[in-house]
Order: C-alpha cells, then structure tokens, then sequence
C-alpha cells in the first residue's frame, strides 16, 4: 500500500452523496476548533503534526479499520508526512488532501438548482467556506452574481457549456471573501454592478446597480430589489419570478448581520425593513437563494443551499421576532467572531489593497460568519 | 538575546521546521535558549503551538525581511 491522494472534488462529493470518511487533521488545535471539514457522514479528529513526528504508533487504536481515512493539515506538508507514516505502521486506505485546507476553502461544487426559459440557474457551493454564488444561463447568455476570487471555476463552466457571460453582479461589498466579479467581467469584457451605496470608497470603474433597472439573460429576467441591513447597499435578485437570491441579508437558517461595515446600530432598522416588510410582500412561493451557508446541515439532497421564501417566514427564528426592540438585541449584541481579515477583505473588494494571491488565499481563511447566529 | 544554539530553518516547508526544531531542542539543556529562523508562514502559529503542549517557553517572536525568528527556553 501506498498513500493515494484524495482531491477536494472528492471529498466534495463524499459529502453531498453522505459517503463515509474519517479525517485525522493534523493541524494545531486552534485551527481545527476555529474551522474544519464537515459533513453528516464525516468524522473526524484531531492530533497535531508536531506530536506524531517521532510515530503515529499511539494514535493506531483511535483510528478506524473500516472506513478510509484522509490526513488533512494547511497546505498539505504535514499531512504527507504523517499519512506516510501511517502507511508504514500498515494503516489501510490512507490518503492526503493536495493542497490541504487552502485547497478545500477554494474548491467550488456547481450544483443545478431549477430549471429557467431556456436554461438553468445554477448554484457554484464553497463548500469549506459556505459561500454561494450563481450562474443564470438562458440561450448561451450567462451571468454571475457573488462570483468568488477563483474565477476559473466560472470561466470553464461557461466554456463548457457554451456560454457568454454577459454581466457580473455583487449583491454587496463582501466582507468575508474576495469578489472575483470585477476580473470576471474585465476577463469576459462583460459589465461589473455594484450597488452604489456600498462602493463610496471603490477605486475602480464599475456600473451602478439599482432597483428599478431590468437585466435580460437570454429570455431570462432579473430584476434587482433594493434591500438594505447587513450593508447599506445590499440588493436582492428576483429572477423569473421564481427565485429570490437573497445575498446576506437571508440564509436559511438565519438572518444577516448588520456590524461588518461598523455600522451595527445606524443599519439594524433597514435589516428590519428589508425582512419584516419588504421580503414578506413578496411571493411565498419564490425559492430563496441565499450568498452563504453556515452549517453543512443546510444541504440539500444535491448539495443544494435553497428553501422556500414562505417555508422561512414559518421556521427561520430570525424572521419571527416580534418586537423591534428584541430585533435589535439579537443583531447587535452576541453577535459571532468576526470573519478573519474582514477589513482588509473589504478593502481588497474595493481596489484600496492589491494583495498578492498567496496573501488573499491566507485573508481568505476561515469560516464566512456572515450571519447572526 | 542570548541563544545557546541557533536554527537555520529558511526555506524549509512545513513540517520540516518543526521537526528540526524537535531535533536542536533534544541538544540544549533545560533552560537554555534555542533561537530559529524560518520562512515558512505556518511557522509561527505551529511553533506557538507545539512549544506551549511542550511546556517550553517562547521568549519572543520577530519578524525582518520575510524572516520570523524566535526565541524558545528549554523546559
């Protein structure tokens, strides 16, 4: 035996189809507790590399006999080493992530979520970092909303598929992830859209976004509605009447936040606006299409992050707190951690810091934490 | 700072820094100092780490030029 490699597409798929897989992350301890590989057939345990440099003989009991087991650290040094220790005390079916958690933070999953007019809305799921982003394609036109920094990912697709990408669109400036709508759209000599609140302090050329203009794909409508509260800027899709992406402002299992721009207090009553009046006069029957996931539980069968826009209203807790006053307690105070690097993410997002793509990988780090709770 | 013995880990990749340093500390008496130099970015967090489950301790961490050296007394 030898140590085989398992690629992040891989593991990928392991879990959206609930295949099992043990990982002996060798990571320190407040990398793994900060952020690791989930999934509900995943598990998983952590001993850090420095501690098996002399043998892996005191961790053999802990290990799984029948199951395969993936040895997973920051880039993917330390877990060659160890894995190939393990192969050496005769453990089977050992394999390494290449590219280790860096290459599993950038690896995108293109899921089909339905059917449109001449094609399909398609969900890009950051599996290690929960983002989301879209591709809506109609007639061989496409365009991408909340595109992530590892635009390949879209370009190839559309290659593929025969597709021009006609427009990029950011919902908001991002603050948990580096926006690869601006080079996506110089790369296709397509158009970026930006919502003009949120890019007072943006560096470069881009289209204003605004409710009230009308986007054609193909024979496919998008319909921007402006719905201010985790920025001032933020700005739902409504598409063919049948899908809402929702950007920050809604997931499904919680709400957006409010202080990532520190402007908790001035933004919390557009949060309100946007979710106790604006979204709820909309049709229950669209399909929510939210920027991120928190918990991989929010899958669906196909690895799909979606629910039903009246289905939130009945179970998403975020959505049924009564009184103002508590509304605005949940989302200024207890709020989580706040995404690594999230200042100079966003000054990356408005061209103010060029980072180099080895330190945008590091800023990029971590879970999103875009939520409430 | 006065180091009894000094590390020359530039260049090196994960886990190599780590192992030499395991490696040099075998080779000082407890309380002496080893100093390290290394390039590699994961150093810092990984050597806070492994001499903290160790019990040694880092006396102090620069960084000049790409290079992050440390300082660790023998426990």
């Amino acid at each position: 035996m030898s140590l085989k490699k398992m690629h992040a597409s891989e593991v990928a798929s392991r879990i959206i189809n609930k295949n099992d897989l043990f990982i002996l992350d060798v990571r320190n301890e407040d990398a793994y507790a900060d952020w690791k590989i989930e999934g509900e057939s995943v598990k998983s345990m952590n001993v850090p590399y420095f501690d098996l440099i002399d043998g892996v003989e005191e961790i053999l009991e802990d290990l799984p006999k029948d199951k395969d087991i993936l040895v997973v650290c920051a880039k993917e040094g330390s877990s060659i080493f160890v894995g190939e220790e393990l192969v050496e005390a005769g453990v089977q079916n050992v394999s390494y992530l290449p590219g280790g958690m860096k290459a599993w933070s950038e690896y995108l999953e293109p899921v089909k979520v339905g059917d449109l007019p001449g094609g399909a809305l398609y969900q890009f799921v950051r599996l290690g970092k929960g983002c989301l982003s879209y591709m809506i394609e109609s007639n061989g036109e496409a365009a991408v909303v909340d595109a992530n920094r590892m635009i390949e990912n879209y370009t190839s697709f559309a290659e593929k598929q025969g597709l021009k990408i006609k427009a990029t669109f950011d919902t908001h400036l991002h603050a948990d992830h580096i926006s690869g709508g601006r080079e996506l759209a110089d790369q296709m000599n397509a158009s970026y859209y930006l919502p003009e609140e949120d890019a007072g302090e943006v560096t470069f050329e881009y289209t204003p976004l605004k409710e009230g203009d009308v986007f054609t794909i193909g024979e496919v409508t998008l319909e921007p509605l402006y719905s201010p509260g985790h920025t001032i800027g933020s700005t739902s899709f409504i598409v063919q009447d049948q899908f809402l992406l929702t950007g920050d402002i809604l997931f499904v299992h919680s709400i957006g936040r409010p202080d990532l721009a520190g402007k908790a207090e001035d933004w919390v009553g557009d949060l309100r606006e946007t979710l106790y009046n604006r979204y709820k006069d909309m049709a229950g029957e669209l399909t929510v299409l939210p920027a991120h996931f928190s918990k991989i539980e929010e899958l669906g069968e196909n690895g799909e992050v979606s629910a039903q826009l009246d289905e939130l209203y009945r179970v998403n807790d975020g959505l049924n707190v009564e009184k103002e006053e508590d509304f605005r307690t949940m989302v200024t105070e207890n709020l989580p951690p706040q995404p690594n690097a999230y200042q100079e993410i966003r000054e990356t997002n408005m061209g103010i810091i060029s980072p180099d793509e080895e330190a945008q990988r590091e800023m990029e780090i971590g879970p999103n934490r875009c939520a409430v709770k | 700072m006065n180091a009894q013995k000094t590390l020359d880990a530039k260049g090196l990749a994960c886990p190599m820094p780590i192992v030499k340093t395991k490696k040099a500390m075998k080779e000082i008496e407890s309380g002496e100092i080893l100093e390290i130099q290394a390039t590699d970015k994961g150093a810092k967090s990984d050597l806070t780490a492994w001499a903290k489950s160790g019990g040694h301790e880092l006396l102090k961490s620069e960084e000049e030029d790409g290079v992050f050296s440390f300082w660790i007394k023998k426990a």
